[in-house]
């Protein structure tokens, strides 16, 4: 045991220390910021400055002043339309708009022509057809009998949430059930946990792998094998390298959201206050009022951490574990060639592709049949039990499941041990499944 | 008593037999050639002694005890097919292997200082492996060898790729060793290097033991009756007594015939009229004996 913690120490330290780890671990970050920063930089500025339209109204409906906004800016002509097509150009405008008489409140589709220059954007288009609607729209109620808060007042938001969470809190009792944002919460967990193990399989997996390759390949393992066992040297490389996998996500965990935070602050006011304009435009459209903030931090709160955390990190390490020892059985056993190795991974990583694929229908029924399967089957369950884990599911199903998979790393382990132990001695020879499953029996 | 002892030991890997009914002893305080063609069982039954793999059957033991219960650090291997990690510093990686040996840090450090020391090359301690040249890294696997001061040392081709120079050190280094009571199993095809350095053999082919013994003995046992006569004037090519072998350098090689003695083919020289100058026995060289031995089987 001592010496499987010496191998991963040294695996640990000889990946941390190196310039592409950290190179990697502190780029990404930046990227992904980067990447935000531009995505709210062109967004808000849309690559262009607003648009300057006259709007010559000859239906008499329009409340010009209303229409504008930041991006569309609405003047009204008084000028004949034939002296307007010439001179719109010349008063700095870029889009000219007629709007032709309108005496027939009945009708529902009418045309209004555009002039201009620039070939406009369908955005464009459609944002001046939305802004005319509107002022139709309350032109026409304004002619009728309706009262527009009578009016305003027919269109309703329904929240359909939990009736036993209400209960609960009615009764004055802490919420047990889960309630809609609480499921929220848990889709957008689950779906990070199941791109999570996703990365780790295929990155910190393939890392595994190369890595016994590489040793095989330069002979290091000669030497190794005299003073420790191969098994020893297996675990030890997959602990070492799980545990770089660990450090670079806790860091980019941190580093993240204080780079989306910085470059918040740091270039919120270049952006003429655009992007930030846009964030509380989000909110506003969402609805997210104060009280809405304050729910989702109460469910955050009310969300079984204690359990979730232990139990994220042991799918967490159980799967990384079972597709590392895969890996590391199918680098010991290729030959020279790295390419074969790379395309053997494809196909062991099938199961986590429909882990990935089954995550959407899990979401949408997470206690269902399909759910309890993914859930139990030890080689999809790192990435369904996790996004199951904020839908409250079973504690037996949750036990259970940690079972299977401990009994599964056990056997992976043992598995890859011994085609591990075979392959790594074994030099210019291809092998085949009929061998492997011989290795398996070996003495020794 | 032996270091070693290899008792009916069999090994079969998928369909052929790689070690069959291996049985000899590598005497305590010996430097043990082990030597074979290429694929005579060699590797798997070092494999066996460094207990990377396990023997099907038979048993080894090492100063007397079951390999299986003894420590690891009681063996030191250099493999003929050796690499380093190329990224390490000389110093870590030499405290690396040392403590998966069993050492603790301190003891570790102390043998490292020790052996950098001896083959002057103390500065080397911060050196990256991949800066090394494959002699000089030659000499790391070395030292990584015997750092742990085991009671008995396994080379497998322990010179190739070193210049003189450097093979002098390493082979000064291996008796010094042998002097202060490690035993030693020196495995190689260059059978002038096992003349030179080995006291007892052992010869492998097919997976079986085919030839063991001290070397003295087996050259005697392989000896073909040829003499080196250096005589004042030609010798006759065929005598009653002798038949003419071969040229030396300085004299000729006889062989003795059948039914007659040295002093009959002493006597037929000094009565024809010719003067001796030296007359010795010539002993088969190892390399006659192995390529004698290896084609017969």
């Amino acid at each position: 045991m001592n010496k499987i913690w010496l191998i991963a120490g040294r695996e640990y330290i000889t990946r941390v220390r190196k310039k592409t780890f950290i190179v990697a671990t502190l780029l990404t970050p930046i990227g992904f910021g980067l990447l935000m920063f531009l995505g709210t930089y062109f967004a808000a500025k849309g690559g262009e400055a607003a648009k300057n339209i006259v709007v010559k109204d000859d239906s008499g409906v329009l409340d010009v002043s209303e229409m504008t906004d930041k991006l569309m800016v609405y003047t009204p002509s008084t000028e004949p339309l034939d002296q307007l097509k010439t001179t719109y150009m010349e008063q700095d405008k870029d889009i000219l708009v007629y709007v032709p008489k309108f005496e027939d409140f009945s009708i529902k589709d009418y045309e209004v022509r555009y002039y201009t220059e620039d070939k406009l954007s369908i955005k464009t288009i459609t944002d001046i057809e939305k802004a005319l609607a509107r002022q139709f729209r309350d032109h026409k109620i304004e002619n009728s009998d309706i009262n527009i808060d009578i009016y305003n007042s027919f269109s309703t938001d329904i929240t359909l949430e939990n009736g036993e969470k209400l209960d609960q809190i009615a009764a004055g009792e802490e919420p047990k059930s889960s309630g809609k944002t609480a499921i929220l919460i848990g889709t957008v967990l689950a779906g990070l946990m199941g791109g999570m193990m996703y990365f780790v399989i295929f990155i910190y997996g393939g890392m595994v792998m190369r890595s016994v390759m590489e040793e095989k390949i330069n002979r290091v393992v000669e030497i190794m094998v005299s003073s420790v066992k191969p098994v020893q040297l297996m675990l030890g490389k997959i602990l070492g390298v799980g545990g770089v996998g660990l450090t670079q996500l806790a860091i980019w965990l941190v580093l993240i959201p204080l780079i989306i935070l910085g470059i918040g602050t740091i270039f919120g006011g270049e952006l003429d206050g655009g992007s930030m304009d846009q964030f509380k435009e989000a909110a506003a459209a969402a609805d997210m009022s104060q009280s809405k903030i304050q729910e989702i931090f109460s469910e955050l709160g009310s969300i079984n951490w204690g359990m979730i955390i232990p139990v994220f990190i042991i799918f967490f390490f159980g799967g990384y574990f079972i597709y590392a020892s895969m890996f590391a059985a199918v680098g010991s056993s290729v030959s020279d060639d790295q390419g074969e190795a790379q395309q053997l991974m494809l196909p062991l990583g099938i199961p986590v592709f429909i882990g990935f694929m089954m995550l959407q229908g899990v979401l949408t029924n997470p206690n269902g049949n399909m759910a309890v399967f993914g859930s139990l089957f030890p080689l999809i369950s790192p990435i369904i039990m996790p996004a199951r884990l904020a839908f409250d599911p079973p504690m037996w199903q949750v036990i259970l499941s940690i079972v299977i998979l401990i009994a599964t790393c056990i056997f992976f382990a043992w598995i890859a041990g011994r085609i591990y132990r075979v392959g790594i001695l074994l030099y210019g020879k291809k092998v085949n499944f009929k061998e492997i499953w011989k290795w398996l029996f070996y003495k020794g | 008593m032996s270091v070693l002892s290899i008792q009916q030991v069999e090994k079969q890997y998928a369909g052929h037999k790689a070690v069959n009914n291996v049985s000899f002893e590598v005497p305590q305080g010996s430097i043990f050639g082990l030597l074979g063609p290429n694929g005579a069982g060699k590797t798997s039954l070092i494999r066996i002694i460094t207990r990377i793999t396990a023997a099907d059957r038979g048993q080894v033991l090492l100063n007397g005890r079951d390999i299986s219960t003894t420590k690891i650090r009681e063996v030191g291997y250099l493999p003929e097919e050796r690499g380093l990690y190329k990224k390490m510093m000389v110093g870590e990686h030499l405290l690396y292997l040392a403590r998966l040996k069993g050492l603790s840090k301190q003891e570790s450090l102390e043998s490292i200082k020790y052996w950098l020391d001896k083959f002057d090359i103390k500065g080397w301690w911060s050196k990256k492996i991949e800066e090394l040249s494959k002699g000089m890294q030659q000499k790391v696997q070395f030292i990584a060898t015997v750092l742990h001061n085991p009671s008995l040392i396994i080379l497998d081709e322990p010179f190739t790729g070193l210049d003189p120079v450097n093979t002098n050190l390493i082979k000064d280094e291996i008796h010094r060793l042998n002097e202060a009571g490690t035993s030693i199993i020196f495995s190689t095809h260059r059978m002038e290097q096992v003349e030179e350095i080995c006291k007892d053999i052992v010869l492998i082919e097919q997976g079986q033991v085919i030839l063991t013994g001290k070397v003295s003995e087996v050259k005697q046992q392989f000896k073909d009756n040829i003499f080196k006569v250096t005589t004042t004037s030609k010798l006759d090519d065929q005598g009653s007594a002798y038949e003419m072998a071969g040229l030396d350098e300085d004299g000729y090689l006889v062989k003795i015939q059948d039914g007659y003695s040295s002093n009959d083919v002493l006597k037929e020289i000094i009565s024809s009229g010719n003067e001796i100058k030296e007359y010795k026995e010539v002993l088969p060289s190892l390399n006659d004996i192995f390529i004698k031995l290896v084609n017969k089987a």
